[in-house]
């Protein structure tokens, strides 16, 4: 794990991407594991028809789902605050802002555009949308 | 199995339009500068200079000017849309139809919408941006020298394929925007709407990362000492547009994809049945297009800031106002799309929303204005042609402004929308704003680009025309709007409101003698480039690092990275007696040119002329080739080289000797 | 006088009457204006591309958002409940995740320099990838074959649009292995080298962290 330090300091001022550690073998199991783990139980969630309301199936798998990307990034992405001082992070928590405007944004607009302007649409737009 | 149709698809000899004497006459005359020029460049033995120190190049100043270039030329013929259509609108009354059948007069306003969107103001700014950058953060170039090329050719090919829709085919006949389901494969089943849809999704690729290649060197390139908040303005503006390109182009590349599905592949997004949805468009497509205009804003915002503080020998007040409220814009210009079409449907609770934060988004705008105002405030104020134009700035985009806070409450924009009233006010805040502030950078920084003045004669001329100019053509149209004329018209029927497009017809004629004269300037001043000459590399007094270099700044631009103590380093550097180096060069380690990002966007414009035709063939084939020799060239590891130290050193003392000779 | 470490960062308003004095400053006093060592900028490839993916991150929203809008718009025509075979899912979530680990052992090869080790685990990565495109193919081609085609209906637009745009994303992944895996042959593990295997890296797991929203937002959810 310590080669990752023994870069040749030639021209390109090399890759110490402000604190970047170096991955590990554990890391990348503890990830595997627990994202195995947060894919397993939704499928079985939905295919053993477990939870009485789709609705809220719908939020449980939803939920899980967000947290299995935030186990992708701290272990397979090594998101953390000081790579690159801070600014991949930054970087992300935008986006993810701008994800959600886009979105949620759209999703609520559309609702009413269509609720308003397209009455006989037989439109479920509730259930997990 | 029919060969023709194998080969060019749906390209025959009628997709040129040889019965429209006004684009064959056009044509004419492109062929007769084009043989012209490449007479010229053939005699003069340029084009291995051409090829080697500009095609190829990978400097950002170079390929800043060939932006400019871009954005210039095409505003030409935006320019000749426009007044096109003036003229039409100023005779085509009653029983008088004009001289454009309405099918070519919609392909005018949709072509020059998006010329003047995505060929000029977006190559201006992004011209702009890349040259003088680097030079205000101390740095030799941006973070991806070879991207920065690529994304040019890519934004050329876009303008390439939009100019040959002229000749072959037609253009679309949608508008800017090219809503569905117009613009859909049951409405426009031409061309048109196909030129449109790969000119400006190979432009996109260009614009997005450039705004990738920007950012990164904002943040990673600054000299040292350089905090965020002792970045100039001007790098702070271009930093929260990058930040908005980046996080709005994706966005318009997603919807005109969609749009290309429901076009080539029969899918369903956009149509009117089988559950399409054409609003979705709309929405998604404003969710790009309001950041796009402060895409287009923001960085001449920077610019003001900059010739404000430099005329008036003052530094920039409010300089941290300043950047929370670019922050602020940049956050915000997010949250507003829906005021674009408040009257699509979507009721009252979502239209107080969008118009709360409408006008929420004007108040950082404010405080700019204010915080120039207090910057000219006991200045000592040189009413050179930057300020000039920054004045004529001030007084015009707040006029535009105001207007767009009517816009914004939503009563009011269910009359106004759609209506010559919104013509007027975005013209008012592009013109006023974009344009004011693209002539107002040009002639502060077009010495630092090439080593001597603009001709102040020729530039206050131009001033005038256009600005009295812009005044004439679009106040009828605030009038007009007013009165409930819709925009789009070719021909009206009530000849009460003939004198108010008359006059503005006289606008644009006033307008197109503003143009006449920048080109005139231009032309004069390289002709009298020796009287005009400045050897300081500071004709300003200027505040910021780009004025410490040559004029033209050398290839690497700073021989020794600048370190950085405060804002306005250049005026500290000057306050505390700094004197150039003598010795001590060390050789600087540069890019290589290369040809690959010509050639990658050579082979693009071949890919999407044969989509537009259908000629699948020459599709694949192009596809093919672009991804082959895209890989071909990431197996060159060799891309860069050192210019040697004592041709620094000799680069150097040459310019330390003019110096001292000089004063 | 001008103060070194002003709260504003600005230089003070004395400035604006100040004169220059050339050659004043030659004392040790003068604070040092260039900096003398060979300097270089710190490389932004990783930075970049990590925004890159933050802007590929966007279209997909906007295809995500398109589906959320559209994905119950099925004219008259098969739902996600009549169509999806989530034990099919299930595999090819499964292939995914599993390219995903075999990256991650790449990666550690190379942080202990073993090229052999590297370009074998980065192969067996390929591998997972293109099985986890052959499922998705024969996937789309068992629905057109049955008439649930993308032009069918809203709903199946937007599904073959979403999906098929992450496994057309998958595919440039996989070129992009391959080509690495010629780089690495003929030059090793040198910095340009590893800065693309890091790149590659991203872009790998970024496709995985989009798969999850795929699978959870449109087969799991469509089911329901």
């Amino acid at each position: 794990m310590s080669a990752n330090h023994n870069h040749a300091h030639g021209h390109d001022a090399p890759g110490h991407e402000g604190g970047h550690a170096p991955s590990t073998f554990k890391g990348y199991m503890t990830g595997f594991v627990l994202s195995v783990i947060l894919t397993v139980i939704p499928f079985w969630l939905v295919m053993g028809n477990i939870i009485e309301s789709p609705a809220n199936t719908g939020l449980v798998i939803l939920l899980i789902g967000a947290v299995q990307m935030v186990v992708h990034m701290i272990y397979f992405l090594h998101m953390n605050f000081r790579s690159e001082g801070g600014w991949t992070m930054l970087a992300l928590i935008f986006t993810v802002v701008i994800v959600v405007i886009a979105m949620a944004g759209s999703l609520w607009v559309m609702y009413h555009m269509n609720t308003n302007m397209m009455p006989h649409m037989l439109h479920d737009m509730t259930s997990g949308s | 199995m029919d060969l023709q149709k194998l080969v060019f698809g749906r390209l025959t000899w009628d997709s040129i339009p040889l019965h429209e004497p006004i684009l064959i006459a056009t044509f004419a005359a492109v062929m007769l500068g084009g043989i012209v020029l490449l007479y010229l460049l053939s005699r003069y033995r340029l084009w291995g200079y051409l090829w080697r120190d500009w095609i190829t190049s990978i400097d950002h100043k170079k390929i800043g000017i060939m932006y400019m270039i871009l954005g210039i030329v095409m505003l030409l013929r935006g320019f000749a849309d426009a007044i096109m259509m003036r003229i039409q609108q100023a005779i085509a009354f009653g029983d008088a139809t004009g001289y454009l059948p309405p099918h070519h007069y919609d392909q005018i306003f949709t072509a020059h919408g998006v010329i003047m969107i995505f060929f000029v103001a977006m190559p201006l700014v992004t011209g702009l941006m890349n040259y003088i950058v680097p030079l205000q953060i101390g740095a030799r170039d941006v973070a991806f020298p070879f991207l920065n090329n690529f994304s040019f050719w890519m934004t050329t090919s876009g303008a390439v394929l939009v100019m040959a829709s002229l000749f072959v085919g037609e253009f679309a006949k949608t508008g800017w925007l090219a809503y569905p389901p117009l613009s859909g494969l049951e409405f426009s089943p031409d061309v048109g709407v196909d030129y449109y849809i790969w000119a400006l999704q190979i432009a996109g690729i260009g614009t997005l990362l450039s705004g990738i290649n920007l950012v990164v060197t904002i943040v990673k390139m600054r000299a040292p000492g350089m905090t965020m908040m002792k970045m100039p303005v001007f790098s702070w503006t271009a930093l929260c547009t990058n930040v908005l390109i980046i996080i709005s182009f994706p966005v318009l590349t997603a919807t005109l994809a969609l749009l290309g599905m429901d076009r080539y592949v029969g899918t369903q997004f956009f149509t009117n049945d089988l559950g399409g949805n054409p609003m979705m468009y709309v929405n998604l497509i404003w969710i790009w297009g309001h950041p796009e205009v402060y895409i287009l804003i923001l960085p001449l915002f920077g610019v003001f800031s900059e010739v404000v503080a430099t005329h008036c020998r003052k530094p920039l007040f409010g300089y941290t106002s300043m950047v929370y409220a670019t922050i602020v814009i940049t956050v915000l210009s997010y949250l507003v799309w829906l005021h674009h079409f408040f009257t699509m449907g979507s009721g009252a609770s979502v239209n107080s929303f969008f118009g709360i934060t409408t006008m929420i988004i004007s108040i950082p705008t404010g405080a700019k204005i204010f915080n120039w105002l207090f910057t000219m405030y006991r200045g000592r104020i040189r009413f050179e042609l930057p300020m000039m134009w920054t004045v004529a700035f001030m007084l015009t985009f707040v006029i535009g402004g105001m207007t767009g806070v009517m816009l914004a409450v939503p009563p009011a924009d269910f009359i106004l929308h759609n209506s010559l009233f919104l013509i007027a006010h975005f013209h008012n805040v592009i013109i006023g704003g974009v344009l004011f502030g693209l002539f107002a950078a040009i002639n502060y920084w077009f010495p630092k680009a090439f080593g001597f003045r603009l001709n102040t004669f020729w530039g206050k001329c131009s001033f005038w025309f256009w600005v009295v100019g812009f005044w004439v053509a679009f106040m009828p149209l605030y009038i007009l709007g007013l009165m409930g004329i819709t925009r789009r018209l070719s021909h009206f029927t009530d000849p009460s409101l003939q004198i108010w497009f008359q006059i503005a017809a006289v606008g644009a004629f006033l307008i197109a003698l503003g143009i006449a004269c920048f080109l005139i300037q231009i032309y004069v001043s390289f002709r009298d480039r020796e009287s005009l000459r400045d050897v300081t590399g500071d004709p300003w007094d200027g505040r910021t690092l780009e004025w410490s270099t040559s004029s033209p700044p050398p290839d690497y631009n700073f021989a020794f990275t600048p370190r950085v103590h405060t804002g306005d380093a250049w005026w500290h550097m000057k306050q505390m007696g700094y004197k150039r180096p003598e010795e001590g060069f060390q050789p600087v380690h540069m890019p290589k040119n290369t040809g690959a990002g010509f050639i990658i966007a050579a082979l693009s414009t071949v890919c999407g002329f044969a989509l537009i035709w259908h000629m699948w063939p020459l599709v694949v084939i192009s596809f093919a080739a672009t991804v082959i020799y895209s890989i071909y060239h990431t197996f060159n590891y060799n891309r860069d080289y050192h210019i040697p130290a004592e041709e620094v050193a000799r680069v150097e003392n040459e310019r330390t000797l003019q110096l001292a000779n000089h004063v | 006088m001008l103060k070194m470490s002003v709260p504003c960062s600005l230089p003070t308003m004395s400035d604006t009457t100040a004169i220059r004095h050339p050659g004043v400053a030659s004392q040790s006093a003068a604070p040092e204006f260039l900096v003398k060592e060979d300097h270089h900028p710190e490389n932004g490839t990783l930075l970049g591309f990590w925004i890159y993916l933050m802007s590929d991150c966007l279209i997909f929203a906007c295809l995500f958002a398109v589906y959320g809008v559209q994905g119950r718009s099925y004219a008259g025509g098969p739902s996600g409940a009549e169509l999806f075979e989530l034990p099919l899912v299930a595999l090819n979530t499964a292939m995914l995740l599993l390219s995903s680990i075999t990256y991650g052992f790449a990666m550690l090869k190379s942080q202990e320099n073993k090229l052999g080790g590297t370009i074998g685990w980065l192969i067996i990565t390929g591998l997972f990838g293109l099985a986890f495109l052959s499922l998705e193919i024969y996937e789309f081609a068992h629905l057109i074959h049955i008439g649930a085609g993308p032009q069918s209906s809203a709903f199946l637009s937007a599904f073959f649009t979403l999906v098929g745009t992450h496994g057309l994303h998958v595919t440039f992944g996989v070129i992009w292995l391959v080509t690495l895996l010629f780089q690495l042959k003929r030059h090793g593990l040198i910095p340009e080298n590893r800065r693309r295997l890091m790149c590659l890296s991203m872009f790998w797991h970024f496709l995985d962290v989009v798969w999850i929203g795929v699978f959870t937002f449109v087969y799991l959810m469509g089911v329901l």
